[in-house]
């Protein structure tokens, strides 16, 4: 069967892309995924990537030559395939306006290509959580389209049994409306499930079960300690929190996150450090304690920020309870420093290294992994300066601290040489929006930069 | 409360009718000296005498227009058909003129009359007269169609029906006539436009109207045995028909079989199907099903009789189906 290769949309706000390069030749064989072409958008130049397999047997667009989105611009077909009615609908290389509009046409593609071929990003938006074999970020609202892979065909069936029939429409994966959104609002990725509903469609009862499963994996003993009444404050969602909860997730798979960075001036905290170090080893404390316990404080003053995400609401915890990642042989492990905020930096220090211990000798319980608010993790011992780390859900956000190194700054006009230290939040933005994931930093920056107010 | 079959109670909400406006008369065949072909109109010649219960021939088409030229001039008739299936030789003043006068007189003539007789199949009456009309009826912009499902609901709905100034379809039940059920006394009044939950339950919604209510209600009994909750949802009124109680009930149980007495192609099902699809398509975990007679003219055989008439096997089946049960 031919693919129809469109100008695909590949910024949320492209109208129309300007084909700078062709990769492909007519006559050159193509797999699904290959760059056929550069395009350059209104904000970038992106690859255009085939969505079928078989031979370009057309292109009918020069490079150069600008075409609206949606525009018929190449045909991938077998060798011998008659695309005379095809090409012929294009109406020539640069008369798009024969061509229906993008959608239709990814949709007209996606029957038409063969197995590994997805409908292109439109279609998808409207179930933003497809197999995970299939890129399901739609390009609309992200930046770049990646590159679609070409192996594997998008979804595997999903039959319950020999006897289900494979699911038709070129293996896409079927789920009721109800799954769908249900999937969405809960963060689950319907790829991850197998569906029990005919021809292995995933339906209401598979949500629930899945969501059971996980949740009852990441709920133990600890988990107890988050539902005691009046130790949290659930807070409805509202119109706008609703909105903005489904559009990110759309966009960004199910926790839809992003990043802020901040550099402290750790010098202070350095000093205070080797101040204590020199009164004893039992006032020790390193700097992963210092950024735990000031993390602790600040999320005592910004309870919006020690937030679990719930699917129907958001719950603020009036305790706070610290995960920190720590290091093992085949992975690592969170054990939580449960009321951070009441213990002292020595206490902190005491227990972590003690957890620390316990998890590399993997002999952690499981309530002293779980049950967790917000996460800090640091891997600054390994010389990194700054990273990004994944939030676990379902918390709204992490901190991943980077390495204390001197740097040269400027103050007061003067070049001075600084201990610095780089942080990076990451922010489910359905609980925490820019602002207020700033505003925490804030506060972690004065703690930081003014460490006493740790001791005292 | 009184408990009152079907027909007597509709003879109530006649009678109370009839005292309450002088303008309400009756007529059709058989209405006044043999009481009705069903008995309907019991005692009512007695009652109101013969200019309020009228004795009409054999002549469908010219007595439903008579009504119509009454209810021109102001008074309200009652035109009873002996079946719906009669009522077909009528349907020109039903459809043509009783429907389209008020449009077509510009607002100039309302048109306060009710039409109203048994519809639907009973027992071996064969493919001619054993036929569900309510698609027919409901199709027509200018009708309001009733079908009510139990004797409190043919009161209240008949008394609604009489008062109200539109040309009124009202669908009975051969097979309801003898139906008991609770019936309020004097001023009870069902609403148009207005379904009932007749039964609460978060599994599967029934959405039904008229005599298949009572199928539902039986369905709702046998799978409780099993643990399966249904909401059973009593239109009531095809037209106009209730598109919130149905929502809300879709919305709750996330998977609907609408169950209906007549045919499938364009039939209410159709209908409901595509409110359901329009307003409830992110809480479908199932596609919608229809229980309905087979496509066929009702055979007169009682074993295939039986088996081309909707029922409560065929039901039970079908959310077993939508539940991923089966």
């Amino acid at each position: 069967m031919a693919t129809k290769v469109v100008m695909e949309a590949l910024s949320p706000t492209m109208e129309e892309g300007r084909l700078v390069k062709w990769n492909k030749n007519e006559g050159d064989q193509i797999k699904s995924g290959d760059v056929l072409a550069e395009v350059e958008t209104d904000k970038a130049v992106m690859e255009l990537v085939a969505r079928g397999d078989g031979v370009l047997r057309k292109r009918l667009t020069n490079e150069g030559d600008a075409s609206p989105v949606g525009t018929l611009i190449a045909v991938i077909a077998g060798p011998d395939e008659n695309i005379d009615s095809i090409v012929g609908s294009a109406g020539g290389a640069s008369a798009p306006a024969a061509v229906p509009p993008q959608p239709a046409q990814a949709a007209q593609g996606s029957q038409a290509g063969s197995a590994p071929s997805e409908a292109p990003a439109p279609p998808q938006q409207k179930a933003p959580t497809q197999a995970p074999s299939a890129p399901s970020r739609p390009a609309p609202s992200a930046p770049p389209a990646p590159p679609r892979q070409p192996s594997a065909p998008p979804t595997p069936p999903r039959g319950n049994g020999a006897s289900r029939p494979a699911p038709a429409g070129g293996g896409r994966q079927r789920s009721s409306p109800l799954a769908r959104r249900l999937a969405s609002e809960k963060g689950i990725q319907l790829g991850a499930i197998q569906g029990t509903g005919p021809g292995g469609r995933i339906v209401k009862r598979d949500i629930e079960n899945a969501k059971a499963a996980g949740v009852a994996a990441a709920r133990s003993a600890a988990a107890d300690r988050l539902a005691t009444e009046g130790d949290f404050k659930d807070v409805p969602l509202t119109q706008i929190r609703k909105t903005i909860a489904r559009r990110l997730a759309e966009s960004n798979g199910p926790v839809p996150t992003f990043f802020l960075t901040a550099e402290f001036d750790a010098t202070r905290a350095a000093e205070l450090r080797t101040q204590l170090t020199e009164m004893g080893e039992e006032y020790k404390v390193s700097f992963n304690d210092i950024v735990i316990r000031a993390v602790a404080l600040a999320l005592a003053e910004h309870p919006e920020v020690n937030a679990h995400w719930l699917g129907d609401k958001i719950r603020h915890f009036n305790r706070i309870h610290v995960a920190m990642a720590v290091a093992v042989e085949d992975g690592l492990i969170t054990p939580v420093l449960f009321d951070a905020d009441r213990m002292t930096l020595w206490d902190i220090s005491g227990k972590a290294r003690d957890l620390a211990k316990r998890a590399r000798e993997r002999k952690l319980l499981p309530e002293e992994y779980t049950g967790s608010t917000f996460s800090v993790s640091n891997l600054g011992m390994f010389g990194i300066d700054q990273f990004t780390a994944i939030i676990n859900p379902p918390e709204a956000g992490i901190l991943a601290i980077g390495g204390v190194e001197e740097k040269p700054i400027v103050a007061d006009g003067q070049l001075e040489v600084r201990q610095r230290m780089r942080v990076t939040m990451s922010c489910d933005h359905r609980v925490i929006d820019g602002a207020t994931g700033a505003k925490f930093l804030q506060t972690v920056r004065r703690y930081i930069e003014n460490p006493l107010a740790l001791i005292i | 409360m009184a408990v009152l079959t079907y027909r007597d109670a509709l003879t109530q909400a006649l009678r109370e009718e009839l005292q309450r406006d002088d303008r309400v008369f009756l007529m059709g065949e058989e209405v006044a000296q043999y009481n009705g072909a069903y008995k309907v109109s019991k005692g009512l010649l007695d009652e109101f005498g013969p200019m309020r219960i009228v004795d009409t021939p054999i002549t469908e088409l010219g007595f439903a227009g008579v009504g119509v030229g009454a209810a021109m001039v102001g008074l309200r008739p009652i035109v009873e058909f002996m079946t719906w299936n009669f009522a077909l030789l009528a349907l020109d003043e039903v459809v043509n003129a009783a429907a389209k006068i008020l449009y077509m007189s510009g607002g100039q003539y309302k048109m306060p009359m009710v039409f109203r007789g048994p519809n639907g199949a009973a027992l071996q009456l064969s493919a001619q007269h054993s036929q569900a009309w309510e698609s027919w009826l409901a199709h027509i912009p200018g009708l309001k169609v009733c079908t009510p499902g139990t004797p409190a609901d043919a009161k209240g709905l008949l008394k609604s029906a009489i008062r109200d100034d539109n040309p009124v379809v009202f669908l009975e039940g051969e097979m309801l006539y003898n139906v008991k059920g609770e019936v309020p006394e004097g001023e009870h009044i069902v609403p148009i436009g207005v379904a009932e939950l007749k039964r609460e339950g978060d599994h599967c919604s029934v959405i039904t109207h008229g005599k298949m209510v009572l199928v539902a209600m039986k369905v709702a009994d046998d799978l409780a045995k099993e643990g399966i909750n249904i909401d059973v949802v009593d239109l009531r009124t095809v037209r106009p028909i209730d598109v919130d109680a149905i929502s809300r009930s879709v919305q709750k149980t996330n998977r609907a079989v609408v169950l209906e007495e007549g045919w499938e192609i364009c039939g209410m099902g159709s209908q409901v199907v595509d409110f359901i699809q329009r307003e409830c398509f992110d809480d479908l975990d199932a596609p919608v099903l229809r229980v309905h007679q087979e496509d066929v003219p009702m055979p007169y055989a009682k074993n295939l009789e039986r088996a081309a008439k909707p029922d409560a096997g065929k039901t039970i089946a079908a959310i077993k189906k939508v539940m991923y049960l089966d």
